[in-house]
């Protein structure tokens, strides 16, 4: 059974995001989304500054077996990337709703949130 | 232990190298290197014996049944390899002028007529170096041919889910956008989502018949009508003409363009990775297009074809000719077999592929198709014994190398979970075969009493499972002096 | 039946099994309207000995020419051993070495090519081989507009000294994906790529610079300056190089300041015979920072399960097989056995040994050109310093002089008036480590026969 906690937002393509904190949330990708790719070795993050839409890809997680495109769950900014993935990119492994976090963006609209699945719309696309 | 780690300071193979210094003066010092490049410092005997040593590390065809899917893995027999390397093909200047060339043209000009003679196509390329290659060429001359009549809507190629990644990879190449087609149930490709995706954005689509999944697709008349209609192309991907060398020809099915594996169909070595050849058939209204160059033939004379002859063409794919030693190769291997001989590679795949089949079927494995005959090849899916015994295709395969064979292809097609894709090719006996579906039956009888036994193999190499994980995070990629 | 082992009893028996009368039934899912009937126009199957007399023949009819041309196809020694150890069935017949622990020889032999490679180039990674050299460049265009993230324009700039060929593969390769090819014009006294002539891209959105050493002329180019201009204006340094000539020239990873950030070239000169073009050997090799955009296969060294030092191929996620339409590049089958060639030849030469090899390159240009233009009506067109080749005008047309050399078994070098119209009757030479004295008198001798007449 893989991890999907309440309190976030979720993505069909298995992205997590945060709630928003002064504009700002923080996305990542989900337990059943590490557990499928396996072990990660790299992580390609976008740059700080970087503007995206929703649902374009923004980044690249690779393992030995794939490397999957990760696609920006709303439209904004990036706002902050999570260095120590450079170095260690396992923490996504390990701990993918917390120090496996992949990037901050600040949204344009935050009205964007209330398309994304909950968690019971997530688990539904799971056991689909 | 590496080349390097053999080497001590001011050994070398003296009688390689002229016995002579020369004067170097007329090199202007800023150019120098100045520092000595780190290559290995050994005797010839020291570099004989790791190589030689070396090799005894690898499996082959020469050594080991070698069952992969889609890679045609049949013998690759030595007088091709001989005569390829008769010295004055091997001397020949790829500049050398024509009228002293007309013995190695004379081979490429037959090998290109047998060629179009066995895919039904209007004239062929020998240049592409590849099956890559060949695929990067069949979409350019398709993009060619659109251009050219200025219909320049069409910006899509359209792939089975199913196919090899070369194919997206190359049309992605030449500024396509890629649409997938999904597989129906039974193995052919679904033509009710196929009608769907095609309309005037539609360039062509890449099909291989049979398919990457084993089976042959029945409806591929219907899929040309369909396409041509469209005023799309079909391009061949040739990985699987194994399977039906002089019994069904590409062109005869619709196809407008193909390319050819010789390192596959026609017995020319892998060499541990290559090299291959791919040389592109096609019909008449794309043969202006072809890749150059090409060897035509005027009143017993032969010349080349290049860009000042071949005005539309595509281009050059390499500096010359392209991997003019594996065409000859190939050449060989056609004449030895002749049009009995290719009909007997079809026959006898095919019956090596089924017999396979039915005996691993019989023994309580799970076909993926089993409605379907085998074509040269078939999929078996180990989904059940992964999920009941927790031993997945990756253990299977890396159990069947301490048996003495080398596993199957696995984990493709994608579309199959934890599927072995199995194809043993017409040069392999009977009690080969049987002997890899005995190996197959005792590792599930492993499975099934000590799994660990399994899931811990290969135990009998040189080395034991590796951890490539590590080797993605930790590259280490290249021997220096200062990391061991 | 050639290569097939089945006896008649064989195939009763395997029928039987299968539960089918004859092969023809494990046809039945093809439609009959497919079925193409016998193949009337295929020759018949001929013997392994009567193929041998055929192609003894064809070989005997073309016979082998003293060769002086070089053009990016080079007549070296190639130590008996490299030949006899890479056509061993276990090189020869191995496939892809997908499955790692089963391919421990040839996983290592490209890990020591890789690292033989990246030695001569001085960069930090190389891969596990590609094409060839025209088809490397290719890629590292390719390679370069997609790493280099502060340019939008796809527009590469390639010196009009570079080999016409590799210009014409490039643009077959690289033209429908908005990638913009500018030609440099070369400097007509010194044979190079002036780097005056950058002054007209300063400022403008290059994504590279390809740099040649030598050159297609075997002009020797100023390497530092060209790539200090590139990273001064935010290109990236392509190097297309010679392997032989690495041992004697300061390697693309010393150039300039930064060094160039991709090199590649034709690896042919490092044990691949002539063969009339083919198979030859693509090299690339890039800084480590830009590793996971390079194309092909890559081998990494790592450990197994008991701690054991072991090779496997590494960074595969980039690739068409997992990657797809989103890969580096669509390369599948590499060159692994001209590899495998190559890294024998290495370690049978050394660095020692390929520096002779280079300096009687040179010594021997020079000595052909030497005894050449001593002849009236023949000259040295360019001034600069050359590797080990040199173009030289000709008094009269060169096609025709070429055509009487060759009815005497001489190769004399290439035309080059149809790449290069605006140099006139010119003809490009190299004599290599293998060319004899006698060799060089003779076509000194015949050379003045035809120029006289």
């Amino acid at each position: 059974m893989s991890d999907i906690p309440n309190e976030l937002r979720y993505c069909r393509t298995h992205e997590w995001v945060s709630c928003a904190e002064d504009g700002v949330v923080t996305v990542g990708i989900t337990d059943h989304a590490q557990d499928q790719l396996g072990d990660l070795v790299f992580v390609e993050l976008p740059e700080v500054g970087d503007p995206f839409e929703a649902e374009t890809e923004c980044a690249v997680i690779e393992s030995v077996k794939a490397a999957s495109d990760i696609y920006c769950p709303v439209a904004g900014e990036i706002a902050e990337v999570n260095e120590a993935l450079m170095d260690s990119p396992e923490l996504v492994n390990d701990d993918p709703y917390g120090d496996g976090w992949l990037f901050k963006i600040a949204i344009t609209d935050e009205a964007d949130l209330d398309s994304l699945l909950d968690a019971d719309g997530y688990q539904e696309i799971l056991d689909a | 232990m590496l080349i390097y780690q053999h080497s001590r300071s001011g050994r070398r193979a003296t009688a390689q190298a002229p016995l002579q210094t020369a004067d170097l003066s007329t090199i202007p010092e800023r150019f120098r290197r100045q520092q000595r490049a780190a290559l290995p410092e050994v005797s010839e005997m020291q570099a004989v014996r790791h190589y030689t040593k070396l090799s005894q590390q690898n499996f082959s065809i020469d050594t080991q049944f070698y069952p992969l899917g889609s890679c045609t893995m049949k013998y690759n027999p030595r007088g091709c390899n001989s005569l390829a390397m008769l010295p004055e093909f091997l001397a020949r200047h790829p500049e050398a002028p024509a009228d002293h060339s007309q013995g190695f043209m004379a081979c490429l000009y037959e090998l290109q007529e047998i060629l179009k003679e066995v895919t039904g196509m209007q004239a062929v390329s020998l240049s592409p170096a590849a099956g890559a290659q060949g695929e990067f060429a069949g979409v350019a001359m398709i993009r060619a041919y659109h251009d050219a009549r200025g219909d320049t809507a069409r910006n899509e190629i359209l792939v089975p889910d199913a196919a090899h990644g070369t194919n997206p990879a190359s049309a992605v190449m030449c500024g396509y956008r890629v649409r997938e087609i999904p597989s129906g149930a039974d193995g052919d490709v679904d033509i009710e989502a196929l009608r769907q995706l095609v309309g005037p954005q539609t360039a062509g689509i890449m099909l291989t018949n049979p398919s990457t999944l084993g089976v042959f697709d029945r409806n591929i008349e219907a899929i040309a009508t369909l396409m041509h209609e469209a005023g799309g192309l079909l391009y061949y991907d040739g990985a699987n003409l194994n399977a039906i060398l002089g019994k069904v020809r590409p062109g005869d099915m619709g196809f407008d363009v193909i390319h050819v594996n010789l390192h596959k169909t026609f017995a020319t070595p892998h060499g541990g990775g290559g090299p291959g050849a791919g040389p592109v058939g096609v019909s008449e209204r794309l043969q202006p297009y072809l890749p150059v160059p090409m060897v035509a033939r005027k009143d017993e004379h032969y010349h080349w074809l290049t860009e000042e002859n071949c005005p539309e063409s595509i281009g050059r794919l390499s500096t010359f000719a392209g991997n003019a030693g594996v065409l000859l190769r190939a050449y060989v291997y056609a004449r030895m077999l002749g049009g009995e001989g290719m009909e007997r590679v079809a026959e006898y795949a095919t019956l090596n592929a089924n017999y396979m089949l039915k005996r691993l079927t019989d023994a309580g494995f799970d076909a993926a198709y089993p409605e379907r005959r085998a074509t040269h090849e078939f999929i078996l899916t180990l989904q059940r014994q992964a999920k009941e015994l927790g031993v997945n295709t990756m253990d299977f395969a890396k159990r069947l190398l301490d048996y003495g064979f080398h596993a199957p292809t696995t984990y493709f097609p994608l579309q199959v979970p934890e599927c072995l894709l199995i194809e043993p090719t017409e040069t392999e006996s009977r009690e080969e075969l049987d002997g890899f579906i005995d190996a197959l039956c005792r590792i599930r009888q492993e499975a099934e009493e000590h799994p660990e036994q399994v899931t811990g193999a290969p135990y009998n190499l040189p080395v034991k499972r590796l951890d490539d994980v590590r080797a993605a995070r930790e590259l280490d990629l290249v021997w220096r002096p200062d990391n061991n | 039946m050639p290569f097939i082992p089945h006896t008649e009893e064989d195939l009763q028996e395997m029928l039987a099994a299968i539960g089918v009368p004859d092969i023809e039934t494990l046809f039945d899912e093809i439609p009959t309207t497919l079925r193409c009937g016998k193949l009337t126009r295929l020759p018949q199957a001929i013997s392994e000995m009567e193929v041998a007399g055929l192609m003894s023949a064809r070989a005997s009819q073309d016979g082998a020419p003293v060769c002086f041309i070089g053009a990016g196809a080079y007549d070296h020694h190639i130590p008996a051993a490299v030949w006899q150890l890479a056509s061993r069935g276990e090189f020869y017949t191995a496939y892809t070495p997908y499955q790692a622990e089963a391919s421990q020889g040839t996983l290592q032999v490209l890990y020591e090519f890789q690292s033989m490679m990246a030695a001569l180039t001085g960069m930090e990674v190389s891969n596990a081989s590609l094409y060839d050299g025209a088809t490397a460049l290719a890629e590292a265009v390719l390679m370069a507009v997609r790493a280099n993230r502060k340019s939008r324009s796809g527009r590469v700039l390639v010196p009009r000294s570079l080999h016409p060929a590799y210009r014409r593969v490039v643009q077959a390769m690289v033209g429908k994906q908005n990638i913009e090819l500018v030609e440099l014009p070369f400097d007509p006294a010194g044979g190079h790529t002036d780097p005056a002539a950058l002054a007209a891209f300063e400022g403008q959105d290059i994504a590279a610079l390809v740099i040649p050493q030598p050159n297609y002329f075997g002009v020797l180019e100023e390497v530092d300056l060209l790539t200090d201009w590139a990273h001064a204006n935010k290109a990236l340094a392509i190097a297309v190089v010679n392997p032989v000539a690495l041992a004697l020239l300061h390697p693309p990873g010393t150039w300039g300041k930064e060094g160039a950030d991709i090199s590649c070239g034709e690896g042919q000169p490092l044990g691949a015979p002539l063969s009339s073009g083919g198979p030859y050997l693509g090299f690339i090799c890039c800084r480590q920072k830009l590793v996971r955009q390079m194309p092909g296969r890559i081998v990494g060294r790592t450990r197994d399960l008991d701690g054991k030092i072991g090779y496997t191929l590494t960074l595969q996620a980039r690739e068409q097989h997992i990657r797809r339409s989103k890969a580096t590049s669509n390369i599948c089958t590499n060159q692994g056995l001209m590899a495998t060639a190559a890294t024998i030849h290495l370690a049978l030469l050394g660095s020692e040994g390929l520096e002779r090899v280079a300096a009687a390159c040179h010594a021997n240009t020079r000595s052909l050109v030497q005894k050449l233009t001593a002849l009236e009506g023949v000259e040295p067109l360019f001034s600069r310093p050359t590797f080990h080749e040199q173009v030289l005008r000709l008094p009269i047309p060169a096609d025709g002089v070429l055509r009487q050399l060759s009815a005497q078994g001489l190769l004399g070098g290439l035309d080059l008036s149809r790449d290069y119209p605006e140099l006139g009757d010119t003809i490009l030479v190299c004599a290599t480590e293998k060319r004899t004295k006698p060799e060089m008198d003779n076509f000194q001798l015949k050379l003045r026969a035809i120029l006289r007449c």
